[in-house]
């Protein structure tokens, strides 16, 4: 099995564990959606799911009764759980269209095995992200359509000045793109998935989800040229959705907040907990379909690497703001910095460092990248602590900034957490719904990467 | 928490440190507990849905039909409308009416302003002498008691509702019986009555019937000044301070600038003389003696924290110093002793006749008399202090006269008790107690504004007016007579106390009107016992009855009848009056009038139990003040429940630690806990009044404190961190300031408005801006209430304070400096800066808050969202947002109280400070009617108008002539957190000391911290 493994690593270990037919990987991969049973532990995840999604509505509807008050937000800190968990959800988000788009345009071969459950985690997680900004307005009712630019007898127009418009503009771009970017990947398979149903009702489901797809050698041109295209258009986005979700910030005067690094240090801090929540994703199911032929040693290895690599500039990023603190001679900047190591929620702060800097170290280590264990140990690390990161930016700037008399403190209350742990139901249900129904992997690309698929490359090249 | 640990971390920071709170700076455990406990307030939200706002709520929809009902229409007689009131009713239009609030027998005057026929805000009265516009922010709730749903309703036998007729047909019965026996068995209890043509009432009732007994009673009372000045000159006097005239001021725990009946003249004339403006270079001194922190402690030069005993120990000693003989004695600390008293007498006498000593109303009567010597022997009298017959109609001391009542009671003596207004059930000294002796009258009546305590025990109940719903009269404190006139037709069946004891005489169906009218006809024929020289503004008497109403109702006052000085005569011996104050050990307990709910009665007044109280920023509760030290000794911590025992009595109370305490005691103060107010003040707070005996009405000795180990959390505005070093408030020294007037610019940068690529925008119309002088300012919260009643803003409950989220639009911060024990305290008034370059404005995404093009910054209620970005970007955190629906909307008599002009905000809708945008739009419509530009000073914000000392100053920058302009050339003015280029609106002037040189040195020397 080390053997394996090691060969698998090199360089030039194939993507797909050796063996395998064109007709092998169809089947196994479809069989996954063409089955009338699942196993026991995707019921039990769904379940849990659909639980914590009924929390949610629930704490939604309480929360539209009442109004935000419900929440631990108060003056000064006017911002808690809904932005921390806003730009948590959408720093996951980012995994998907890197995968997708960069990967792709840079013929990383090894992003196919990974990419369509990328692009669905993206699409949920932004739909969680997406959740928070109208909900967590005081009059979400008016919220939902002043912020969007329509033309009204009134003329009266959103504040272009002002980057929660900014922020309205990128998130819903983001959220286009990434699903028209997942539905055009889908439509090949939808198409094997037509065919090889035998069930009639299915058959015409997944047939206009194909649109048709016949597998002529134009569709095929066709269809490249466009997902190229798709990618191209969708690579841009990677970089500026998290550069204006930090603009949400760095616009402000708040310390803590009004920093020129925050956009690189954004992005690449999105980067990081999309791969870490690839990862976290990734391992338990591939245990639970067997699908270590496609998800190989190789996959794994190389998202924790890049997980590394924007692990480091994330922590470049946090002993940069501290430097810069004391540099400044800003007594306001020193402070904050100051209160976040040492004020009343320093155990937030350390346990930030820990989580998104000491801990991804261990990433340097073969033995760690490739025990799958330690791996989900550091995974689950980064998870929390990008949370953290938001909540050691959103609450703490906030809590402690120029004026001492008005200095408070935040406690989430029982519907911060309700809402909270409710969107990260509504994501597993829906992940567990995804994986159900539609392919997880893409059989079409799957099928590419196989040797066979090679004999046929053209002979200029 | 160890505070030798927190002296020792204080003592260690370096340069000018500002600290807000005990916890903070140590920093410990139970802090960090506490921080995490609050959490659990939250669960209110969950387990109890139906929670008390709520319940208000629902009560208050079951009450409205009440309220409804009871609404009448105006009433028939003749209301004179003041200078300002156009003909005829204008809607949009408010007219203003010259009337006065009665106040622990003293007249508050008072313009009331009525929009349609509902009075909806009370301003001071500028015309009149005595206040020249300010009023406290107790005047300004008071709109609030009006419309109290709470207030009782009907007339009640028994419980039972009945009709007035009724009332009256038992009133006839009982009184002819009472008649035959010349009143044998008749009792009336009132609070102090300045009200000459009520005080007539009651005289001409007593000469009917010679055995009938008049009592007085209130729980804040003016014994211990009077019998002062029976000591001192045999007679009850009353004393009339002249701030303006005094260089030098003494005060012996006398909080003149925050309380007592004449402090918003005292806070005006102190103010004047420390204002360092224009050519005025020149300051009083005021060295101050206290054991709690007052509002006038903070504003001294020099400030000790002294025990009860030692106070009286430091007047003794000052006395002896200052040639009165005979009165030497009490153990004083050495820095009090060696120190202190030498400077302060070498200051006194190179100031003769502008010198003035002032002792507390609550200081026993030897400290009075002290004073009154030390006043005679600095040559005071008749320049600093002149003195007056008492202003009230029949001075008696008020505890004995409550004790001979309880006496009559027990003996059986009383068949008809006929209480008008006050609480004595609540209130009286716990010895007497009253509760169980009221029940042996044969017959007692109730006249009140609530079901209280009181009522519980009385036969008949009846509803009081309030004073903006009936005619009356009364005098402010140097006598000048005032005609109360209604605003509105009694909203709940109510009777004056005027018609109430008309209808015990035998013409029982005068209105409240004729009544007063008719004392004053008589008057002005000279029939009246007391001979009245009233005269009109040109100095001659009124030639008719009409001319003399119209003129009195008009101005708000009536000339010529202040009361004259007169002299008191020498001062006799003090040797041996009193006893000297042992130097025996153990806590003192010390009872205060609460800054908020007074002796009680606001305790249903929601304005006033939330306005965080001056210094601690305590709202919603009462708590045992004491000096760290003592905490230190008793090892507690604030917001621990310790049991007060005292005289065989005892009290659970939270502890709340004050910097600047005395030590040998513990401070409780009055009017909480109240069981029967209704729905706002039941149950809140807890009831000093059941340690209170008459013997010691304030002080008392031998009180021990137990540990109780329970807590109870209070809820405060402003939490406990401290100052950092930053400069957002700037005091110094006069001299500093003489010598080196940059001092105050120096302490923080302002970026130059060259620093932009853009051009400056012009203001070419109006410019409008805020000066703020923090040496004027006490802290009183005048202008917190005042912001509240004209802006319509919400009362949140003590939860929500406590969560953080408070909506008063000003706010009072409050700044501690220096050692822990004998700090200098600090109140800085925050209202909206108005930023020129408004943080908030560019990060709203929907445009709500833009600017205007007079420079305000303005709130769109109806575009808000509630994204809360511009709160979070205020740098002065002056943004308040409606997290729930905290306006009432169901409760009806409360929608009659709003403000027309400012709109009631919803649910998910920031708000904040818009200068009273309101009042400039009124004075812009005025002016444009009168083609001509506003005038300085016409238009005047909320705060402005009422600020006792005129620390506010409101008006057009572009005006270089305005006061606003001339103020902010002063080289004291700075904008707070001017570094961060956002170029406020509203400025401070620097806040300014006067020490002495010898005693500052000293201080120096003693504070390393201020190094």
């Amino acid at each position: 099995m080390n053997e394996t493994r090691s060969s698998q690593l090199s360089p030039q270990a194939p993507i797909i564990a050796p063996g395998h037919t064109f007709g092998s990987v169809t089947d196994k991969i479809s069989s996954i959606v063409l089955t009338k049973s699942a196993p026991i532990p995707w019921y039990v995840a769904a379940f849990i799911g659909f639980l914590c999604t009924m929390m949610l509505f629930y704490a939604i509807t309480y929360l539209l009764l009442k109004g935000v008050g419900i929440w631990g937000v108060n003056i000064p800190i006017g911002w808690g759980f809904a932005i921390i968990n806003l730009v948590w959800w959408i720093g996951i988000g980012h995994a998907g269209t890197l995968i997708s788009a960069i990967l792709l345009l840079l013929n990383q071969k090894w992003r196919t095995s990974i990419n369509r459950f990328a692009e669905a985690m993206t699409i949920f997680a932004v739909m969680c992200a997406a959740l928070f900004p109208l909900i967590h307005t005081g009059r979400p009712w008016l919220a939902w359509y002043w912020l969007l630019p329509y033309p009204n007898t009134m003329g009266v127009w959103p504040q272009f000045r002002s980057p929660l418009i900014w922020d309205v503009f990128a998130i819903s771009t983001y959220a286009t793109v990434s699903v028209l970017f997942w539905l055009v990947g889908l439509i090949p398979d939808m198409a094997t998935l037509r065919d090889k149903t035998v069930h009639p009702l299915l058959k015409k489901v997944y047939g206009v989800a194909a649109l048709g797809w016949r597998g002529s050698a134009k569709h095929w041109s066709r269809y490249e040229t466009a997902y190229l295209l798709l990618a191209g258009l969708a690579t841009p986005l990677v970089i500026s959705v998290h550069s204006v979700i930090s603009f949400d910030f760095t616009i402000g005067i708040i310390p803590g907040w009004h920093s020129t690094i925050f956009p690189p240090y954004f992005v690449a801090g999105a980067i990081y907990a999309g791969f870490a929540m690839v990862l976290t994703l990734a391992i338990p199911l591939r245990a639970l379909y067997g699908l270590h032929d496609f998800i190989t040693m190789r996959h794994i290895d190389n998202m924790a690497k890049v997980m590394l690599v924007t692990g480091l500039i994330v922590f470049y990023g946090y002993n940069m703001e501290a430097f810069f603190a004391w540099y400044s001679a800003n007594q306001y900047e020193t402070f904050m910095v100051w209160n976040r190591m040492t004020g009343p929620y320093w155990p937030i702060y350390w346990s930030l460092i820990f989580c998104n800097g000491v801990a991804p170290q261990l990433l340097w280590f073969k033995k760690v990248r490739l025990n799958l264990k330690s791996l989900y140990a550091v995974t689950m690390a980064v998870n929390v602590g990008m949370w953290l990161e938001r909540f050691v930016i959103v609450v703490t700037s906030l809590h402690r900034d120029f004026v001492p008399s008005s200095w408070g403190m935040y406690y989430p209350t029982r519907w911060d957490w309700m809402t909270f742990i409710g969107t990260l139901g509504m994501f597993v249900m829906l992940m567990f719904l995804f994986v159900r129904v539609l392919p997880m992997i893409s059989i079409f690309e799957v099928r590419a990467l196989l040797p066979q698929a090679k004999v046929k490359e053209a002979p200029a090249e | 928490m160890d505070l030798s640990v927190i002296r020792h971390r204080l003592a260690n920071l370096d340069g000018r440190t500002y600290w807000r709170s005990l916890e903070e700076v140590a920093d410990t455990p139970e802090f960090q507990a506490y921080l995490h406990r609050e959490f659990s307030e939250q669960a209110a939200q969950w387990t109890d849905p139906v929670g008390r706002r709520q319940f208000l709520k629902l009560m208050g929809a079951s009450l409205a039909l009440a309220g409804v009902g009871a609404c009448t229409k105006q009433p028939t007689e003749t209301i004179v409308p003041y200078v300002k009131a156009p003909e005829e009713v204008v809607p949009g239009t408010p007219l203003f009416f010259a009337t006065a609030m009665p106040f622990g027998g003293i007249a508050h005057p008072i313009l009331a302003e009525s929009h349609m026929g509902r009075p909806t805000k009370i301003e001071g009265n500028p015309d009149h002498p005595a206040s020249a516009g300010a009023t406290s922010h107790l005047t300004q709730a008071s709109i609030l008691d009006l419309y109290d749903p709470d207030r009782m309703q009907a007339v009640r036998f028994r419980g039972a509702v009945r009709p007035w007729s009724a009332f009256l047909g038992a009133m006839q019965s009982a009184m002819a019986a009472q008649r035959a026996q010349k009143g044998a068995g008749l009792r009336l209890l009132t609070e102090t009555i300045s009200s000459p043509s009520l005080a007539d009432e009651i005289q001409q009732l007593l000469e009917e019937m010679p055995a009938a007994r008049w009592h007085q009673y209130e729980p804040v009372n003016r014994d211990q000044a009077r019998a002062g000045a029976r000591l001192a000159f045999g007679r009850p006097l009353d004393a009339h301070y002249h701030l303006d005239q005094a260089d030098v001021i003494l005060s012996l725990d006398a909080d003149f600038l925050g309380a007592g009946p004449d402090h918003l003249r005292h806070a005006r004339e102190f103010a004047a003389r420390r204002r360092v403006a224009g050519d005025q270079k020149a300051m009083n001194r005021l060295y101050m003696v206290e054991t709690t922190v007052s509002i006038t402690g903070p504003k001294a030069d020099h400030r000790m924290p002294l025990a009860p005993r030692e106070v009286e120990a430091f007047a003794r000693a000052m006395a002896t110093a200052l040639g009165v003989a005979g009165v030497a004695g009490g153990p004083l600390p050495a820095e009090a002793r060696d120190r202190w008293i030498p400077a302060i007498v070498e200051d006194l006498q190179a100031h003769p006749g502008r010198a003035l000593v002032v002792a507390g109303e609550t200081q026993p009567p030897i400290v009075h008399a002290l004073a009154h010597a030390m006043n005679r022997a600095l040559g005071g009298v008749g320049r600093t202090v002149e003195y007056t017959e008492p202003v009230d109609a029949s001075p008696v001391e008020q505890t004995a006269s409550l004790a001979d009542l309880a006496a009559d009671l027990d003996a059986g003596k009383v068949e008809l008790l006929l209480v008008v207004g006050g609480n004595p059930v609540y209130a009286a000294p716990a010895d007497l107690r009253f509760a169980e002796r009221i029940q042996r009258a044969s017959l007692v009546v109730y006249l009140g504004q609530h079901a209280n305590e009181t009522a519980e025990f009385c036969h008949w109940t009846l509803p009081e007016t309030h004073y903006l719903e009936a005619w009356g009269d009364a005098r402010v404190y140097d006598g000048t007579v005032t005609i109360i006139q209604p605003l509105i037709a009694p909203l709940y069946d109510g009777k004056s106390a005027h018609e109430v004891l008309a209808m015990l005489s035998t013409e029982p169906d005068r209105t409240g009107h004729d009544i007063v009218q008719g004392y004053w006809q008589r008057a002005l024929a000279g029939t009246t016992k007391t001979a009245w020289a009233m005269v009109g503004a040109d100095g001659k008497p009124f030639p008719d009855l009409d001319t003399l109403w119209r003129t009195a109702l008009n101005d708000g006052f009536i000339r010529g009848t202040a009361l004259s000085a007169v002299d008191p005569g020498p001062v006799a011996s003090l040797a041996g009056a009193a006893a000297p104050p042992s130097g025996a050990a153990g806590l003192d307990l010390v009872f205060a009038a609460d800054t908020s709910l007074y002796d009680g009665r606001f305790a249903n007044n929601g304005w006033l139990q939330e306005l965080s109280k001056p210094h601690s920023k305590i709202t919603w509760d009462n708590v045992a003040s004491m000096s760290p030290r003592a905490a230190e000794r008793l090892g507690v911590a604030n917001m621990d429940v310790v049991e007060l025992k005292y005289g065989g009595r005892t009290l659970r109370a939270p502890v709340w630690i004050v910097p600047g305490h005395a030590d040998g005691a513990v401070s409780i103060t009055l009017g909480y806990g109240r069981a029967l107010v209704g729905r706002v003040g039941n149950g809140v707070g807890f009831n000093a009044y059941l340690l209170r005996t008459s013997a010691a009405p304030w002080v008392g000795a031998g009180l021990e404190v137990a540990r109780t180990g329970d807590r109870h959390e209070i809820a405060a505005t402003q939490h406990h961190f401290l100052m950092e070093g930053r400069n957002v408030f700037r005091a110094g020294t006069l001299a500093e300031y003489l010598e080196h007037p940059e001092f105050v610019h120096e302490m923080g940068e302002t970026p130059p408005r060259t620093l932009t690529l853009y051009p400056e925008h012009e203001y070419t119309g109006y410019k409008w801006g805020m000066a703020i002088d923090l040496t004027s300012c006490t802290g009183c919260n005048a202008c917190v209430t005042a912001c509240q009643a004209e802006n319509n803003i919400a009362v949140v409950g003590k939860e929500q304070v406590k969560a953080g989220r408070e909506m008063q639009w000003i706010r009072l911060d409050t700044y501690y400096a220096g050692a822990l024990d004998d700090p200098e305290i600090y109140n800085q008034p925050v209202p909206c800066m108005q930023c020129e370059n408004a943080p908030c404005e560019p990060v709203c995404p929907v445009g709500a808050t833009v600017h205007s093009s007079e420079g305000l910054n303005d709130m769109v209620y109806n575009r808000c969202v509630g994204t809360r970005y511009c709160s979070n970007n205020c740098p002065y955190k002056v943004r308040r947002f409606n997290f729930l629906l905290y306006q009432d909307w169901t409760t009806e008599p409360f929608k009659l109280q709003r403000n027309p002009d400012v709109t009631v905000r919803s649910r998910g809708v920031m708000e904040k400070c818009t200068y009273c945008v309101q009042r400039i739009t009124h004075g812009r419509i005025r002016a444009e009617e009168e083609k001509r530009t506003i005038r300085d000073g016409e238009v005047v914000t909320a705060c402005e108008q009422v600020c006792p000392s005129q620390a506010i100053v409101f008006g057009d920058l572009n005006d270089p002539n305005s006061r606003v302009a001339t103020l902010k050339a002063e080289a004291r003015n700075y904008g707070m957190l001017a570094e961060l280029n956002t170029r406020p609106r509203t400025t401070y002037l620097a806040a300014l000391r006067n020490p002495n040189p010898t005693l500052e040195e000293a201080r120096r020397a003693q504070a390393p911290e201020h190094a």
